[in-house]
């Protein structure tokens, strides 16, 4: 675990946080704090900062109702959200998304495979499969991609990225991502065509977050 | 109530008693206090008063049967609650289940240390402390991206502010925060 390099920049940490991210960028966050004490970390600072606003914020009274049927529902078993649990190399959130079952894959060809997690115009998030030795096909992409390691290892010209590190390649990136030899190399990328690199509140929050 | 309350915020002795005691008259007393402030936030972030009573309802439910998962070592009870109201409000505003990462905690209920709960509320005043000396404009930009609508629009219009003039002025980091979360967290 203390052997990822390669984190999740904090401009993304704090859109996570606050709720601005897409669902493909937001699973790429979930995996990687799933795997990463660091980030972990970092985000509940970021959840700290939302927090103390919290204990700020203005009061909008509620009805008088709200409280009583609150406090009579807290003996009425409900469903909550089951936390999500890591299946195989995949972590939570990505385990959760594929409903706990095996990736469906489908072939790309050259022994490279993909299941789709979510695709629509503005976003998508997949799981990408390539054999040792592998390079990944041409896969353009506009605005930011970001690729989670979960299995294996792969570099490029930027670097080497193994097991929890995040390569984030905006689309002046000319890259070709080689799987490293030993295990298949399977990967979680995103793209976010629209996501508008929101650097500046972090930017502001920097001397009062020492980052 | 609970056992050491020492310097403890009175948030998180209420949590503490709502988590070990199942404390119903401490979780009424957090339902006082986030309820009228969830709701302001709801509403700021734009849904109709009813549907923002919805999700504080969902939100403070949910810090009742989540408890368990409440460590006061690693999360200030603000900050906890802000998250699962925000998880909350965009399944509600996007109908999609947020991807959210997997509980550090699990039911091997370590013993509380009051010392190092203190400390993180400590280190909380400090941020708040530092949050407060922002301008009013810088404090909105920061209120609106934490608080508001999550749309990440009218933020970017406005970012020809300058943003330089504060990193002198605020010098009170959250890095031992950051340090102490972390190594709780490899043990
Ligand atoms: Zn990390």
């Amino acid at each position: 675990m203390s052997s990822i390099r390669h984190h999740i920049p904090e401009s993304l940490l704090a859109s996570y946080a606050s709720g601005e991210l897409s669902y493909a960028f937001s699973m790429v966050v979930a995996a990687h704090v799933s795997m990463c004490a660091e980030c972990r970390a970092r985000l509940v600072t970021h959840e700290t900062v939302g927090g103390v606003l919290l204990d700020e914020e203005h009061h909008s009274t509620v009805t008088s109702g709200l409280r009583s049927r609150v406090l009579d529902m807290l003996d009425t078993p409900q469903p909550v959200r089951p936390a999500p649990r890591r299946m195989g190399v995949f972590p939570g959130p990505v385990a959760e998304a594929l409903s706990y079952g095996e990736p469906k894959w489908r072939r790309l060809g050259a022994g490279v495979r993909q299941t789709v997690l979510k695709r629509s115009d503005e976003e998508s998030v997949r799981l990408l499969y390539i054999p040792a030795g592998q390079a990944v096909p041409d896969h353009g992409h506009n605005g930011l991609e970001l690729t989670l390691v979960l299995q294996g290892a792969f570099s490029d010209e930027t670097g080497t990225f193994g097991v929890g590190d995040v390569e984030v390649a905006d689309d002046e990136l000319e890259h070709t991502p080689v799987a490293a030899e030993g295990d298949a190399c399977i990967c979680l990328a995103a793209t976010d065509a629209q996501l508008k690199f929101n650097a500046f509140v972090p930017r502001l929050l920097q001397p009062v977050l020492g980052i | 109530m609970s056992q050491k309350s020492g310097e403890m915020s009175e948030q998180t002795v209420w949590m503490l008693a709502v988590r070990d005691d199942r404390n119903k008259s401490a979780f009424a007393a957090l339902f006082d206090y986030f309820a009228p402030r969830l709701k302001g936030m709801l509403m700021r972030g734009g849904l109709q008063a009813s549907l923002a009573e919805e999700v504080v309802q969902d939100t403070m439910l949910a810090v009742w049967r989540k408890a368990h998962l409440f460590d006061p070592h690693r999360a200030q009870v603000s900050g906890w609650v802000y998250q699962i109201a925000r998880n909350r409000q965009i399944d509600v505003l996007r109908k999609e289940r947020r991807p959210i990462p997997e509980e550090m905690r699990g039911d091997d209920v370590q013993e509380d240390d009051s010392l190092q709960i203190v400390a993180l509320e400590q280190d909380t005043a400090r941020l708040r402390k530092a949050l407060q000396c922002l301008s009013p404009e810088q404090r909105t930009l920061v209120e609106q991206a934490y608080l508001g609508d999550m749309s990440h629009s009218e933020l970017h219009a406005q970012t020809g502010l300058p943003l330089g003039t504060i990193k002198s002025r605020i010098r009170l980091g959250l890095e031992r925060l950051r340090r102490e979360l972390g190594n709780e967290q490899s043990l």
